[in-house]
Protein backbone atom coordinates (compact mmCIF):
# COMPACT_ATOMS: atom_id res chain seq x y z
CA UNK A 1 0.00 0.00 0.00
CA UNK A 2 2.50 2.52 1.00
CA UNK A 3 5.18 1.90 -1.87
CA UNK A 4 1.91 2.15 -4.08
CA UNK A 5 1.10 5.44 -2.71
CA UNK A 6 4.79 6.39 -3.11
CA UNK A 7 4.20 5.10 -6.78
CA UNK A 8 1.45 7.45 -7.66
CA UNK A 9 2.67 10.17 -6.26
CA UNK A 10 6.22 10.12 -8.21
CA UNK A 11 4.34 10.19 -11.30
CA UNK A 12 3.91 13.88 -11.94
CA UNK A 13 0.63 13.48 -14.49
CA UNK A 14 -0.83 11.64 -11.24
CA UNK A 15 -0.22 14.86 -9.02
CA UNK A 16 -1.37 16.77 -11.98
CA UNK A 17 -4.98 15.24 -12.45
CA UNK A 18 -5.01 15.03 -8.77
CA UNK A 19 -4.85 18.64 -8.92
CA UNK A 20 -6.94 19.29 -11.34
CA UNK A 21 -9.69 16.80 -9.49
CA UNK A 22 -9.36 18.73 -6.88
CA UNK A 23 -10.12 22.47 -8.45
CA UNK A 24 -13.39 20.55 -9.87
CA UNK A 25 -14.48 19.35 -6.89
CA UNK A 26 -13.65 22.23 -4.80
CA UNK A 27 -15.35 24.88 -7.50
CA UNK A 28 -18.50 22.06 -7.94
CA UNK A 29 -19.04 22.02 -4.04
CA UNK A 30 -18.45 25.51 -2.88
CA UNK A 31 -19.53 27.89 -5.93
CA UNK A 32 -22.92 25.99 -4.52
CA UNK A 33 -22.46 26.39 -1.21
CA UNK A 34 -21.65 30.38 -1.56
CA UNK A 35 -24.51 30.68 -4.11
CA UNK A 36 -27.18 28.76 -1.79
CA UNK A 37 -26.16 30.86 1.47
CA UNK A 38 -27.17 34.13 -0.81
CA UNK A 39 -30.50 32.47 -1.59
CA UNK A 40 -31.34 31.38 1.54
CA UNK A 41 -31.24 34.60 3.27
CA UNK A 42 -33.23 36.55 1.25
CA UNK A 43 -35.67 33.70 1.29
CA UNK A 44 -35.30 33.24 5.20
CA UNK A 45 -36.12 36.49 5.61
CA UNK A 46 -39.41 36.65 3.38
CA UNK A 47 -40.33 33.51 5.30
CA UNK A 48 -39.79 35.41 8.50
CA UNK A 49 -41.78 38.38 7.27
CA UNK A 50 -44.16 37.09 5.02
CA UNK A 51 -46.37 34.47 7.22
CA UNK A 52 -48.61 32.90 4.34
CA UNK A 53 -44.98 32.47 2.58
CA UNK A 54 -43.71 30.40 5.59
CA UNK A 55 -45.87 27.11 4.77
CA UNK A 56 -44.88 26.85 1.26
CA UNK A 57 -41.05 27.91 1.21
CA UNK A 58 -40.32 25.58 3.89
CA UNK A 59 -42.71 22.73 2.07
CA UNK A 60 -41.00 23.04 -1.16
CA UNK A 61 -37.88 23.18 0.32
CA UNK A 62 -38.61 20.33 2.23
CA UNK A 63 -39.27 17.96 -1.38
CA UNK A 64 -36.18 19.27 -2.98
CA UNK A 65 -33.58 18.27 -0.42
CA UNK A 66 -35.55 14.98 -0.15
CA UNK A 67 -35.24 14.24 -3.76
CA UNK A 68 -31.97 12.59 -4.40
CA UNK A 69 -29.29 15.17 -5.84
CA UNK A 70 -28.70 12.27 -8.71
CA UNK A 71 -31.66 12.59 -10.22
CA UNK A 72 -31.81 15.91 -10.32
CA UNK A 73 -28.31 15.72 -12.38
CA UNK A 74 -30.01 13.66 -14.41
CA UNK A 75 -33.81 15.39 -14.83
CA UNK A 76 -32.89 18.98 -14.64
CA UNK A 77 -31.65 19.14 -18.02
CA UNK A 78 -34.32 18.35 -19.24
CA UNK A 79 -35.97 21.68 -17.89
CA UNK A 80 -32.53 24.34 -18.45
CA UNK A 81 -31.01 22.47 -21.67
CA UNK A 82 -27.24 21.54 -20.71
CA UNK A 83 -25.64 18.64 -20.55
CA UNK A 84 -26.16 16.38 -17.40
CA UNK A 85 -22.58 16.38 -16.32
CA UNK A 86 -21.73 19.96 -17.54
CA UNK A 87 -20.59 21.98 -14.51
CA UNK A 88 -23.58 24.78 -14.99
CA UNK A 89 -25.59 21.58 -14.11
CA UNK A 90 -23.90 20.51 -11.34
CA UNK A 91 -23.95 23.67 -9.84
CA UNK A 92 -27.21 24.60 -10.27
CA UNK A 93 -28.30 21.67 -8.79
CA UNK A 94 -26.23 21.81 -5.75
CA UNK A 95 -27.31 24.80 -5.12
CA UNK A 96 -31.15 24.48 -5.28
CA UNK A 97 -29.80 21.92 -2.67
CA UNK A 98 -28.35 23.98 -0.54
CA UNK A 99 -30.84 26.93 -0.67
CA UNK A 100 -33.20 24.42 0.66
CA UNK A 101 -31.07 22.52 3.25
CA UNK A 102 -30.15 25.84 4.72
CA UNK A 103 -33.84 27.59 4.25
CA UNK A 104 -35.23 26.54 7.85
CA UNK A 105 -31.82 27.17 9.62
CA UNK A 106 -31.84 30.43 8.53
CA UNK A 107 -35.22 31.07 9.32
CA UNK A 108 -34.69 29.74 12.91
CA UNK A 109 -31.59 31.67 13.30
CA UNK A 110 -33.65 34.64 12.48
CA UNK A 111 -36.46 33.99 14.77
CA UNK A 112 -34.02 33.34 17.72
CA UNK A 113 -32.89 36.78 17.84
CA UNK A 114 -34.45 38.25 21.29
CA UNK A 115 -36.82 40.68 20.61
CA UNK A 116 -35.75 43.14 22.74
CA UNK A 117 -32.76 43.50 20.32
CA UNK A 118 -34.51 44.10 17.68
CA UNK A 119 -36.34 46.55 19.31
CA UNK A 120 -33.54 48.36 20.80
CA UNK A 121 -32.10 48.63 17.28
CA UNK A 122 -34.92 50.21 15.91
CA UNK A 123 -35.31 52.68 18.98
CA UNK A 124 -31.87 53.68 17.96
CA UNK A 125 -33.06 54.38 14.95
CA UNK A 126 -32.60 51.36 12.64
CA UNK A 127 -34.76 51.11 9.70
CA UNK A 128 -36.08 47.54 8.40
CA UNK A 129 -33.49 46.76 5.91
CA UNK A 130 -30.42 48.42 7.98
CA UNK A 131 -31.63 47.04 11.30
CA UNK A 132 -31.42 43.30 9.46
CA UNK A 133 -28.14 43.45 8.26
CA UNK A 134 -26.81 45.29 10.98
CA UNK A 135 -28.47 43.57 13.96
CA UNK A 136 -29.89 40.44 13.32
CA UNK A 137 -27.96 38.65 10.78
CA UNK A 138 -24.84 39.26 13.22
CA UNK A 139 -26.57 37.76 16.00
CA UNK A 140 -27.62 35.28 13.45
CA UNK A 141 -24.43 33.90 12.15
CA UNK A 142 -23.76 31.15 15.17
CA UNK A 143 -26.78 29.29 14.26
CA UNK A 144 -25.96 29.84 10.98
CA UNK A 145 -22.44 28.91 10.56
CA UNK A 146 -23.37 25.18 11.75
CA UNK A 147 -26.17 24.29 9.31
CA UNK A 148 -23.72 26.07 6.69
CA UNK A 149 -20.89 23.21 7.70
CA UNK A 150 -23.63 20.65 7.73
CA UNK A 151 -24.11 21.91 3.74
CA UNK A 152 -20.42 22.26 2.51
CA UNK A 153 -20.25 18.59 3.65
CA UNK A 154 -22.91 17.14 2.35
CA UNK A 155 -22.26 19.27 -1.03
CA UNK A 156 -18.60 18.04 -1.15
CA UNK A 157 -19.73 14.02 -0.24
CA UNK A 158 -22.67 14.88 -3.29
CA UNK A 159 -20.16 15.91 -5.81
CA UNK A 160 -18.63 12.93 -4.89
CA UNK A 161 -21.35 10.65 -5.69
CA UNK A 162 -22.12 12.85 -8.81
CA UNK A 163 -18.59 10.71 -10.23
CA UNK A 164 -21.51 7.63 -10.92
CA UNK A 165 -22.52 9.86 -13.68
CA UNK A 166 -19.51 11.55 -15.25
CA UNK A 167 -19.47 14.74 -12.91
CA UNK A 168 -16.13 15.59 -12.78
CA UNK A 169 -13.84 15.89 -9.48
CA UNK A 170 -11.96 13.82 -7.06
CA UNK A 171 -14.87 11.47 -7.06
CA UNK A 172 -13.58 10.30 -10.58
CA UNK A 173 -10.41 8.66 -9.14
CA UNK A 174 -13.14 5.82 -7.49
CA UNK A 175 -14.82 5.77 -11.05
CA UNK A 176 -11.32 5.20 -12.13
CA UNK A 177 -9.77 3.08 -9.77
CA UNK A 178 -12.49 1.00 -9.55
CA UNK A 179 -12.51 -1.19 -12.84
CA UNK A 180 -8.81 -0.96 -13.12
CA UNK A 181 -8.53 -2.28 -10.42
CA UNK A 182 -6.54 0.03 -8.70
CA UNK A 183 -6.98 0.83 -4.36
CA UNK A 184 -4.61 3.10 -4.18
CA UNK A 185 -6.24 5.46 -6.31
CA UNK A 186 -9.20 4.79 -4.26
CA UNK A 187 -7.87 5.81 -0.92
CA UNK A 188 -6.03 8.61 -2.57
CA UNK A 189 -9.16 9.62 -3.52
CA UNK A 190 -10.94 9.03 0.16
CA UNK A 191 -8.23 10.41 1.65
CA UNK A 192 -8.21 13.66 -0.40
CA UNK A 193 -11.76 13.85 0.01
CA UNK A 194 -12.01 13.92 4.10
CA UNK A 195 -8.98 16.78 3.55
CA UNK A 196 -11.25 18.93 1.24
CA UNK A 197 -14.12 18.61 3.81
CA UNK A 198 -11.65 19.21 7.18
CA UNK A 199 -9.96 22.22 5.69
CA UNK A 200 -13.64 23.66 4.28
CA UNK A 201 -14.75 23.10 7.77
CA UNK A 202 -12.04 24.91 9.34
CA UNK A 203 -11.91 27.64 7.38
CA UNK A 204 -15.95 27.92 7.83
CA UNK A 205 -14.79 27.75 11.72
CA UNK A 206 -12.08 30.71 10.99
CA UNK A 207 -15.26 33.15 9.51
CA UNK A 208 -17.29 32.46 12.10
CA UNK A 209 -15.41 33.72 14.50
CA UNK A 210 -13.89 36.38 12.33
CA UNK A 211 -17.55 37.23 11.88
CA UNK A 212 -18.40 37.05 15.57
CA UNK A 213 -15.77 39.17 17.65
CA UNK A 214 -17.85 40.40 20.24
CA UNK A 215 -18.17 36.20 21.53
CA UNK A 216 -14.40 36.03 22.42
CA UNK A 217 -15.00 39.52 24.03
CA UNK A 218 -18.14 38.86 25.67
CA UNK A 219 -15.61 35.99 27.34
CA UNK A 220 -12.68 37.72 28.07
CA UNK A 221 -14.58 39.92 29.89
CA UNK A 222 -16.18 38.09 32.29
CA UNK A 223 -12.70 35.95 32.85
CA UNK A 224 -10.63 38.94 34.06
CA UNK B 1 -15.51 20.37 -17.07
CA UNK B 2 -16.77 17.14 -18.05
CA UNK B 3 -14.76 15.19 -20.44
CA UNK B 4 -16.83 12.31 -21.47
CA UNK B 5 -19.64 14.86 -21.42
CA UNK B 6 -22.46 13.11 -23.80
CA UNK B 7 -26.14 13.86 -24.58
CA UNK B 8 -27.97 15.74 -21.69
CA UNK B 9 -31.35 16.42 -22.94
CA UNK B 10 -31.00 15.87 -26.71
CA UNK B 11 -29.85 12.94 -28.55
CA UNK B 12 -27.31 12.32 -31.08
CA UNK B 13 -29.74 13.48 -34.04
CA UNK B 14 -30.55 16.98 -31.76
CA UNK B 15 -34.10 16.16 -31.30
CA UNK B 16 -34.89 17.02 -27.65
CA UNK B 17 -36.18 14.34 -25.76
CA UNK B 18 -40.34 15.05 -24.77
CA UNK B 19 -41.12 14.23 -21.38
CA UNK B 20 -44.12 12.28 -23.07
CA UNK B 21 -40.94 9.33 -24.66
CA UNK B 22 -40.05 9.40 -20.77
CA UNK B 23 -43.60 8.21 -19.51
CA UNK B 24 -44.02 6.43 -22.45
CA UNK B 25 -40.78 4.33 -20.89
CA UNK B 26 -42.21 4.35 -17.58
CA UNK B 27 -45.52 3.06 -18.47
CA UNK B 28 -44.22 0.12 -21.34
CA UNK B 29 -45.54 -2.74 -19.12
CA UNK B 30 -42.12 -4.82 -20.67
CA UNK B 31 -40.15 -2.37 -18.56
CA UNK B 32 -41.62 -3.60 -15.39
CA UNK B 33 -41.04 -7.37 -15.43
CA UNK B 34 -38.26 -9.72 -15.72
CA UNK B 35 -35.27 -9.60 -13.37
CA UNK B 36 -33.41 -6.37 -14.22
CA UNK B 37 -37.26 -4.92 -14.14
CA UNK B 38 -38.69 -1.72 -12.54
CA UNK B 39 -40.23 -4.01 -10.25
CA UNK B 40 -37.00 -5.82 -8.88
CA UNK B 41 -35.09 -3.14 -9.22
CA UNK B 42 -37.13 -0.84 -7.20
CA UNK B 43 -37.75 -3.56 -4.08
CA UNK B 44 -33.81 -4.27 -3.84
CA UNK B 45 -33.47 -0.63 -4.45
CA UNK B 46 -36.04 -0.31 -1.17
CA UNK B 47 -34.49 -2.91 1.04
CA UNK B 48 -30.65 -2.20 0.36
CA UNK B 49 -32.07 1.55 1.96
CA UNK B 50 -34.14 -0.24 5.05
CA UNK B 51 -31.14 -2.42 5.45
CA UNK B 52 -28.84 0.22 5.93
CA UNK B 53 -30.91 2.57 7.93
CA UNK B 54 -32.54 -0.40 10.11
CA UNK B 55 -28.91 -1.36 10.83
CA UNK B 56 -27.87 2.14 11.71
CA UNK B 57 -30.43 2.33 14.30
CA UNK B 58 -29.51 -0.57 15.97
CA UNK B 59 -25.78 0.44 16.25
CA UNK B 60 -26.82 4.08 16.42
CA UNK B 61 -29.56 4.83 19.23
CA UNK B 62 -27.82 2.81 21.88
CA UNK B 63 -24.77 4.66 21.57
CA UNK B 64 -26.68 7.62 20.91
CA UNK B 65 -29.12 7.19 24.31
CA UNK B 66 -26.22 5.87 26.60
CA UNK B 67 -24.54 9.41 25.46
CA UNK B 68 -27.47 11.64 25.91
CA UNK B 69 -28.17 9.92 29.17
CA UNK B 70 -25.12 9.76 30.60
CA UNK B 71 -23.56 13.02 29.53
CA UNK B 72 -20.35 10.83 28.76
CA UNK B 73 -18.75 11.33 25.16
CA UNK B 74 -20.47 14.16 23.87
CA UNK B 75 -17.24 15.14 22.18
CA UNK B 76 -17.21 12.36 20.34
CA UNK B 77 -20.53 12.61 19.08
CA UNK B 78 -19.26 15.68 17.35
CA UNK B 79 -16.09 14.75 16.13
CA UNK B 80 -16.68 11.23 15.24
CA UNK B 81 -19.94 12.07 13.69
CA UNK B 82 -18.29 14.85 11.31
CA UNK B 83 -15.09 12.64 10.24
CA UNK B 84 -18.12 9.87 9.00
CA UNK B 85 -20.27 12.18 7.15
CA UNK B 86 -17.26 13.64 5.24
CA UNK B 87 -16.14 9.71 4.20
CA UNK B 88 -16.70 9.81 0.55
CA UNK B 89 -19.65 6.65 0.37
CA UNK B 90 -18.53 5.96 -3.62
CA UNK B 91 -14.73 5.48 -2.22
CA UNK B 92 -15.64 3.58 0.54
CA UNK B 93 -18.26 1.32 -1.04
CA UNK B 94 -15.70 0.54 -4.27
CA UNK B 95 -12.90 -0.04 -1.71
CA UNK B 96 -14.52 -2.36 0.34
CA UNK B 97 -15.78 -4.37 -2.62
CA UNK B 98 -12.36 -4.21 -3.90
CA UNK B 99 -10.59 -5.94 -0.58
CA UNK B 100 -13.28 -7.79 0.79
CA UNK B 101 -15.66 -9.07 -2.73
CA UNK B 102 -19.29 -9.82 -2.24
CA UNK B 103 -22.03 -7.88 -0.92
CA UNK B 104 -19.87 -5.95 1.98
CA UNK B 105 -20.51 -2.63 0.32
CA UNK B 106 -24.03 -2.43 1.92
CA UNK B 107 -21.54 -1.48 5.37
CA UNK B 108 -20.54 1.68 3.58
CA UNK B 109 -24.14 2.90 3.62
CA UNK B 110 -24.31 2.22 7.06
CA UNK B 111 -21.91 4.19 8.27
CA UNK B 112 -23.71 6.77 6.05
CA UNK B 113 -26.43 6.80 7.85
CA UNK B 114 -24.66 6.29 11.78
CA UNK B 115 -24.01 10.11 12.29
CA UNK B 116 -27.52 11.28 11.35
CA UNK B 117 -29.14 9.00 13.58
CA UNK B 118 -26.80 9.26 16.14
CA UNK B 119 -26.80 12.90 16.45
CA UNK B 120 -30.70 12.55 16.38
CA UNK B 121 -30.62 10.69 19.31
CA UNK B 122 -28.24 12.41 21.49
CA UNK B 123 -29.67 15.65 20.73
CA UNK B 124 -33.53 14.41 21.53
CA UNK B 125 -32.36 13.62 24.58
CA UNK B 126 -30.23 16.51 25.69
CA UNK B 127 -33.40 18.69 24.45
CA UNK B 128 -35.66 17.06 27.13
CA UNK B 129 -36.51 19.98 29.14
CA UNK B 130 -34.31 19.87 32.82
CA UNK B 131 -37.32 20.49 34.55
CA UNK B 132 -38.75 17.06 33.22
CA UNK B 133 -35.96 14.81 34.34
CA UNK B 134 -36.04 16.75 37.61
CA UNK B 135 -39.78 15.97 38.40
CA UNK B 136 -39.25 12.32 37.50
CA UNK B 137 -36.30 12.33 39.64
CA UNK B 138 -38.34 13.60 42.50
CA UNK B 139 -41.14 11.16 41.92
CA UNK B 140 -38.82 8.85 42.66
CA UNK B 141 -37.45 7.26 39.18
CA UNK B 142 -34.27 5.60 39.02
CA UNK B 143 -31.85 6.74 36.51
CA UNK B 144 -33.32 3.48 34.36
CA UNK B 145 -37.09 4.70 34.54
CA UNK B 146 -35.97 8.08 33.56
CA UNK B 147 -34.34 7.28 30.26
CA UNK B 148 -37.43 4.80 29.27
CA UNK B 149 -40.09 6.63 31.08
CA UNK B 150 -39.56 9.91 30.17
CA UNK B 151 -36.32 10.88 28.29
CA UNK B 152 -37.26 8.70 25.55
CA UNK B 153 -40.19 9.15 25.00
CA UNK B 154 -39.75 12.95 25.14
CA UNK B 155 -37.05 12.46 22.68
CA UNK B 156 -38.52 10.58 19.93
CA UNK B 157 -39.58 13.79 17.27
CA UNK B 158 -35.61 14.55 17.33
CA UNK B 159 -34.60 10.79 16.98
CA UNK B 160 -37.25 10.01 14.35
CA UNK B 161 -35.95 13.24 12.74
CA UNK B 162 -32.56 11.73 12.49
CA UNK B 163 -33.97 8.88 11.26
CA UNK B 164 -35.26 10.45 8.47
CA UNK B 165 -32.27 12.54 7.57
CA UNK B 166 -30.29 8.74 7.72
CA UNK B 167 -32.75 7.77 5.40
CA UNK B 168 -32.68 10.54 2.92
CA UNK B 169 -29.27 10.76 2.45
CA UNK B 170 -29.00 7.13 2.14
CA UNK B 171 -31.34 7.31 -0.57
CA UNK B 172 -29.35 9.57 -2.33
CA UNK B 173 -26.03 7.23 -2.45
CA UNK B 174 -28.11 4.11 -2.72
CA UNK B 175 -27.11 4.28 -6.56
CA UNK B 176 -23.50 2.97 -5.48
CA UNK B 177 -24.53 0.06 -4.66
CA UNK B 178 -25.39 -0.58 -8.53
CA UNK B 179 -22.01 0.64 -9.54
CA UNK B 180 -20.77 -2.05 -7.63
CA UNK B 181 -23.04 -4.99 -9.43
CA UNK B 182 -25.83 -4.98 -6.27
CA UNK B 183 -28.30 -4.10 -8.34
CA UNK B 184 -31.29 -1.55 -7.49
CA UNK B 185 -33.03 1.29 -9.65
CA UNK B 186 -29.73 2.68 -10.10
CA UNK B 187 -28.34 0.17 -12.44
CA UNK B 188 -31.38 1.18 -14.63
CA UNK B 189 -29.97 4.34 -14.70
CA UNK B 190 -26.35 3.27 -15.10
CA UNK B 191 -27.27 1.08 -17.83
CA UNK B 192 -28.89 3.70 -19.82
CA UNK B 193 -26.24 5.97 -19.33
CA UNK B 194 -23.91 3.57 -21.02
CA UNK B 195 -26.22 2.66 -23.88
CA UNK B 196 -27.58 6.37 -24.49
CA UNK B 197 -30.63 5.87 -23.38
CA UNK B 198 -31.79 9.05 -22.15
CA UNK B 199 -35.76 8.06 -21.39
CA UNK B 200 -34.69 5.23 -19.44
CA UNK B 201 -32.05 7.41 -17.35
CA UNK B 202 -34.76 9.85 -16.72
CA UNK B 203 -37.05 7.40 -16.18
CA UNK B 204 -35.33 5.46 -13.38
CA UNK B 205 -34.55 9.07 -11.95
CA UNK B 206 -38.08 9.82 -11.64
CA UNK B 207 -38.08 6.67 -10.08
CA UNK B 208 -35.75 6.76 -7.89
CA UNK B 209 -36.68 10.38 -6.48
CA UNK B 210 -40.41 9.09 -6.41
CA UNK B 211 -39.51 6.47 -4.05
CA UNK B 212 -37.32 8.71 -1.75
CA UNK B 213 -39.93 11.43 -1.33
CA UNK B 214 -42.74 8.41 -0.69
CA UNK B 215 -40.09 6.83 2.17
CA UNK B 216 -40.05 10.35 3.57
CA UNK B 217 -43.56 10.83 3.98
CA UNK B 218 -44.01 6.83 5.30
CA UNK B 219 -41.52 7.60 7.84
CA UNK B 220 -43.06 11.06 8.99
CA UNK B 221 -46.36 9.06 9.03
CA UNK B 222 -44.47 6.32 11.71
CA UNK B 223 -42.78 9.58 13.30
CA UNK B 224 -46.61 10.55 14.60
CA UNK B 225 -47.32 7.18 15.19
CA UNK B 226 -44.52 6.30 17.65
CA UNK B 227 -44.69 9.93 19.18
CA UNK B 228 -46.87 10.33 22.29
CA UNK B 229 -49.49 12.54 21.78
CA UNK B 230 -48.25 14.87 24.90
CA UNK B 231 -44.92 15.20 23.39
CA UNK B 232 -46.43 15.70 19.43
CA UNK B 233 -48.69 18.40 21.15
CA UNK B 234 -46.48 20.07 23.02
CA UNK B 235 -43.72 20.02 20.19
CA UNK B 236 -46.40 21.70 17.61
CA UNK B 237 -47.37 24.10 20.08
CA UNK B 238 -43.59 24.72 20.31
CA UNK B 239 -43.31 25.30 24.05
CA UNK B 240 -40.79 23.39 25.26
CA UNK B 241 -39.14 21.57 22.47
CA UNK B 242 -38.03 25.18 20.57
CA UNK B 243 -36.14 25.62 23.35
CA UNK B 244 -32.87 23.69 22.80
CA UNK B 245 -29.82 25.99 23.18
Amino acid sequence: MFEGLIRYFSSSSNREVLFEQLGQHVYLSLVPLAAGVLLALPLGRLAQRLRWLRAPLLGGANVVYTVPSLAVFVLLPSVIGTGYTSSGNVVIALTLYTTALLLRPVLDALEAVPEHVTLAATAMGYRPHRRFLAVELPLAVPALTSAVRVASVSNISLVSVGALIGVGGLGRLFTVGFPMPDTVRIVVGIVATVLLALAVDLLLVALWRLLTPWERAGKAVSRS
Amino acid sequence: MAAADPLGTRREGGEPVLITEILAWLLDPGNWSGPDGILRQTLLHLFYCVLAVTSAVLLAVPAGLYIGHTGRGAVFVVGFGNALRALPTLGLVTLLTLVFRGRVALVALTVLAIPAVLSGTYAGIRAVPAHVVDAAKGMGMTSRQRLWKVELPNALPLLMGGVRNAMLQVMATVMVAAYVGLGGLGQILLTGQRINDYERMAGAAILIALLAVLVDLVLAGVTRLVTPRGVFLTARSGTTSRRRR
